[in-house]
């Protein structure tokens, strides 16, 4: 049984009338898996029995006409979200047989649902990269092509979801970590409004620039993952307060009459000229369906990236210092001490990329640094915010392309850690100034790799973003397409 | 004291709050539990988990700015303090900063030889605590992380303290405060208020502050006492003999009397504190503080000059009676009953703190409560009973709980007032006592005691003492 382009409601209403059962759904789901992560190593953990019995539950549940938004769907979690009884490794090696007594609270609200949890996704390790090659538990491919990164870090989730493994999945978004993979692998990812998802449970990289979101095959499963998980939770401070719409309402109210700004420093020299013909060709798609588009400025962009990397490095310095051997994961200990301990704990531990970024963000803010870099960085951050909110007094969404280029070669830049790091340049800001946006196919390169554009949001506003890319969605084929991967 | 230096003491208190639960997570608080058992992912530290600040704490933190004359910041800003250590899930504590909840405040003591001065409180803020090392042996250390995550006060004061005297005077007052306000326990031994003093040395006339030391392990007044007079002595000697002051932590070995320099590991940290991004900025209201405001105690200081003012007590009485906030409020439910407070303040001071010290009791488990005692000041004053027949009445209160009226009428304590009665019972003793008649008629009027002594003998101490003094003076004097 195939189900990769077939949407969530769709299964949803098969599943109602018994047409299909949600232990078969299942059990299809891990055929699938079996037969492609060799190639494409998207899992780190499989939860095979937990599934099928929640499945069992789940047609329990169908067959009394009961259930929530997501009963009997297969989905999987990118392995930086605690799962109570399935190991939790974060893609290091320092969690390597970590198991959480608690569940975090999004995959709560996705069991709640009825969602089906069939296992853990791979990921750069600690969130840290932009090509999923930073994990302990190995690369992840590109289904398109097996030769290219998925992107990261959320590559697991990407690939898994363009694979057609699974049929939803979670992901997070530090810089990027859901866009720039989705739109490596032809998927849609979001990245929510910092505070509309709760935290409590998921791993920290950057504490303040976290943000947990759908990736999906389709705009309207995006909708219905997001209003399963959106909203307040009291166990997270930096969670909002305020109401969650309805997200499939009005999917289908068109960009009619909407005003839909390009940041001119977005499309600039460095752009790939196939990503910028995708994006282009995009705005014509949307100029046809009558959105007004206008020309706007960010002006403090090319701060943006700089900026990051001092305000994330630095929450992750502190965030890592809990992996310290003394508690739970893996200690390394030759008896020479406490010291010793730590040092040989964190040395074997964490991977080159988390301890380059544990230095930088010691660095950042330590005594005599902290005002010329970490506060710097806030400051910038302030004025990065503030030229979103500026734009937003003009238009309603801005568009721009999600990465400079289409998936690269694995291998390409692991030796060029600030090439990589501006991979996520366009992607960057919108975490710095903690509003929503969306990763949407809207291209094939000549060849055969994904191209994202990027809708990004008033804070709070994902419905509008859904809206747009929704009518976009309608006016291409992007969707249909699928990576050829047997 | 060496004429030649001036002493500079500055004190940072650490007091635990006694909320239920824990700062940032619903554990409990309580102490003395099994090790671990009052944990959870947060204050575990686990991967994911979030810190969710507890309102109380908040209102404690107010509670204590207010007492101590501090302005409450309309806005302050949790931060991380960063170091590793095993006691410290995180390898961060979350405490306050920058901008800390209380800020500019201050306390008046007084002492003996110094009189009454100003200290300035620079800032309150708030904390958790770390959890606690057991060391099994020389290779092995457990931890307990029960105490981690419970929410303390961090109160630094200004380096106005002149001597080991007034650090105490100070540290009186605020452990006063805290407990007064039920924010805090006391309890030093336990470790619910400690305090780190700053100490210091420099020439007289010297406006620049000498290089301290920073003492640490001071679990009680007496040790904070010897410890800043040995550490003053110290840095004399240093000085005296050529050396210089060393910037350090220093440790008090009570055993000998002595500090200790902490070398090593503990020193030159850079704790690379930034706002903690897991926890808002926290916003207190006006109305807020006006609310604590309204439902603050009244203090001891208050008290101290309320006493002396509304119910005339020498400021000796009013000092006692003010020190405890329980027994303050014994002695007012007295008064209230009883509108006698010298009367009152003497029966409090007097009989109920004497009957439970000696039986090593709080008055809060005092058996004779506010109403039972002023049922017996109202029969003295009355005339029912003599005062000495009060403190046997006080007596049986105490073992029975009975009110002074069932006493007096199971007893037959009533005083005897009838002229009568005590007119016949004073014959007896002129005629029993022919050889003290006389010489008290011959003029040895001191015998009068003895006189009354034995009327009282006589009646089993019922005679009203008044009426037997006048009798007898009137029958000796025939």
């Amino acid at each position: 049984m195939s189900f990769s382009n077939i949407s969530i409601s769709q299964l949803r209403r098969q599943l109602l009338k018994g047409e299909i059962t949600a232990i078969a759904l299942t059990r299809s789901c891990l055929e699938r898996i079996k037969a492609t992560d060799a190639q494409l190593n998207a899992f780190i953990t499989l939860c095979e029995e937990q599934a099928m019995t929640a499945a069992a539950v789940a047609d329990q549940q169908l067959a009394n006409g009961q259930g929530g938004l997501l009963t009997g769907i297969p989905v999987a979690v990118k392995d930086i979200f605690n799962t109570r009884d399935v190991r939790t490794t974060c893609g290091s090696k320092i969690l390597a047989n970590y198991v959480s007594p608690y569940d975090a609270t999004a995959v709560t609200r996705l069991q709640d649902e009825g969602a089906i949890l069939v296992g853990k996704l791979n990921m750069d390790e600690f969130a840290m990269g932009s090509s999923n090659e930073n994990s302990a538990a190995g690369a992840v491919h590109n289904p398109w092509d097996l030769s290219r990164v998925p992107g990261g870090s959320s590559g697991g989730s990407a690939a898994a979801v363009a694979a057609g493994q699974v049929v939803a999945a979670l992901g997070t978004d530090t810089g990027g970590s859901i866009r720039q993979p989705a739109s490596h692998c032809g998927v849609v990812g979001l990245k929510p409004t910092y505070g509309r998802v709760s935290r409590y449970g998921v791993i920290a990289y950057a504490s303040s620039l976290d943000q947990v979101g759908p990736v999906t095959r389709s705009v309207e499963d995006c909708a219905l993952m997001l209003s399963a998980i959106a909203g307040y939770d009291p166990a997270d401070s930096t969670s909002v307060d305020c109401p969650v719409p309805d997200y499939m309402d009005n999917l289908n109210a068109g960009v009619g009459g909407k005003k839909i700004g390009l940041p001119k420093e977005y499309f600039v020299a460095g752009l790939d000229p196939e990503v910028k013909l995708a994006v282009e060709a995009t705005v014509e798609t949307y100029r046809r369906m009558g959105a007004e588009i206008v020309e706007v400025s960010l002006p403090h962009t090319d701060y943006a990236v700089a900026s990051y990397y001092l305000i994330a490095t630095a929450e992750a310095s502190s965030n890592l210092a809990r992996y310290d051997g003394v508690r739970f994961g893996v200690r390394e200990d030759d008896g020479s001490g406490l010291i010793g301990m730590y040092q040989q704990t964190r040395s074997k531990g964490f991977g080159d990329e988390v301890k380059r970024r544990i230095m930088l963000g010691t660095y950042a803010l330590s005594s005599g640094y902290y005002d010329a870099y970490y506060l710097k960085a806030q400051k910038v951050r302030t004025l990065i915010r503030q030229d979103f909110l500026n734009a937003f007094d003009r238009v309603d969404l801005l568009l721009t392309p999600v990465a400079p280029t289409p998936a690269f070669k694995i291998g390409a830049l692991m030796n060029d850690p600030l090439h990589m790091y501006l991979s996520d340049i366009f992607t960057i800001p919108v975490n710095l100034a903690g509003t929503c946006a969306m990763s949407l196919p809207c291209g094939l390169s000549r060849e055969g790799l994904p191209i994202g554009v990027q809708l990004i949001g008033r804070p709070f506003a994902e419905a509008d973003i859904l809206q747009a890319a929704y009518a976009y969605e309608q006016a291409s084929d992007w969707k249909e397409r699928t990576p050829p991967l047997r | 004291m060496n004429s030649r230096y001036e002493v500079v003491i500055g004190l940072e208190v650490h007091v635990q709050l006694t909320t239920r639960s824990k700062i940032f997570c619903g554990c409990s608080t309580a102490f003395g539990q099994l090790p671990n058992s009052q944990t959870c992912p947060v204050c575990l530290g686990l991967p994911g988990a979030l810190p969710v600040l507890n309102r109380q704490v908040v209102e404690y933190a107010i509670k204590a700015g207010l007492a101590t004359n501090s302005q409450i910041a309309p806005r302050s800003i949790f931060a991380r303090k960063n170091y590793f250590y095993p006691d410290l899930p995180k390898g961060y504590q979350i405490s306050q900063f920058e901008l800390p909840i209380c800020e500019h405040g201050w306390l008046d003591i007084e002492t003996r030889d110094l009189g009454r001065k100003r200290v300035g409180i620079t800032r309150i803020h708030m904390e958790e605590d770390a959890g606690k090392l057991l060391h099994n042996d020389s290779y092995s250390s457990a931890v307990d992380l029960n105490r981690a995550c419970t929410p303390l006060l961090e109160v630094v004061s200004e380096p106005d303290m002149r001597s080991a005297d007034e650090a105490i005077a100070y540290l009186k007052q605020l452990h006063q405060i805290v407990v007064y306000l039920g924010v805090c326990d006391g309890n030093m031994e336990e470790g619910s208020f400690r305090c780190d003093a700053n100490v210091s040395i420099r020439p007289w006339g010297q406006e620049t502050l000498g290089t301290r030391a920073e003492l640490k392990n001071l679990n009680s007044f007496r040790f904070i006492k010897q410890a800043i007079e040995y550490e003053v002595e110290r840095q004399i000697d240093v000085i005296e003999d050529g050396g210089e002051v060393v910037q350090e932590t220093r440790l008090y070995d009570a055993d000998n009397g002595i500090t200790r320099s902490m070398r090593g590991k503990e020193e030159a940290h850079d704790y690379r504190y930034f706002p903690d991004p897991d926890l808002l900025p926290l916003q207190v209201s006006d109305t807020w503080i006006d609310e604590v405001r309204s439902r603050l105690p009244e203090l001891p200081a208050a008290k101290l000059q309320r006493y002396q003012e509304e119910f005339g007590l020498p400021e000796y009485d009013a000092g006692v009676l003010s020190a405890d906030r329980a027994v303050a409020e014994y002695f007012e439910a007295v008064v209230s009953l009883f509108e006698q407070p010298k009367t009152c303040s003497n029966w409090v001071m007097g009989e109920i703190l004497g009957a439970l010290k000696e039986k090593n009791l709080t008055i809060d488990q005092c058996p004779v409560t506010p109403e039972l005692l002023a049922g017996i000041l109202k029969r003295i004053d009355d005339n029912t009973i003599s005062g000495k027949i009060a403190k046997t009445v006080f007596e049986e209160i105490w073992i029975t709980g009975k009110n002074a009226d069932q006493i007096i009428d199971e007893k037959g304590l009533k005083q005897v007032t009838d002229s009568g009665a005590i007119e016949s019972i004073v014959a007896d003793v002129i005629a029993a006592n022919p050889d003290q008649v006389a010489e008290y008629r011959g003029g040895k009027e001191k015998l009068m005691g003895f006189f009354v002594g034995q009327v009282m003998q006589a009646s089993k101490g019922k005679a009203n003492p008044g009426m037997a003094n006048q009798l007898l003076k009137k029958k000796l004097s025939e």
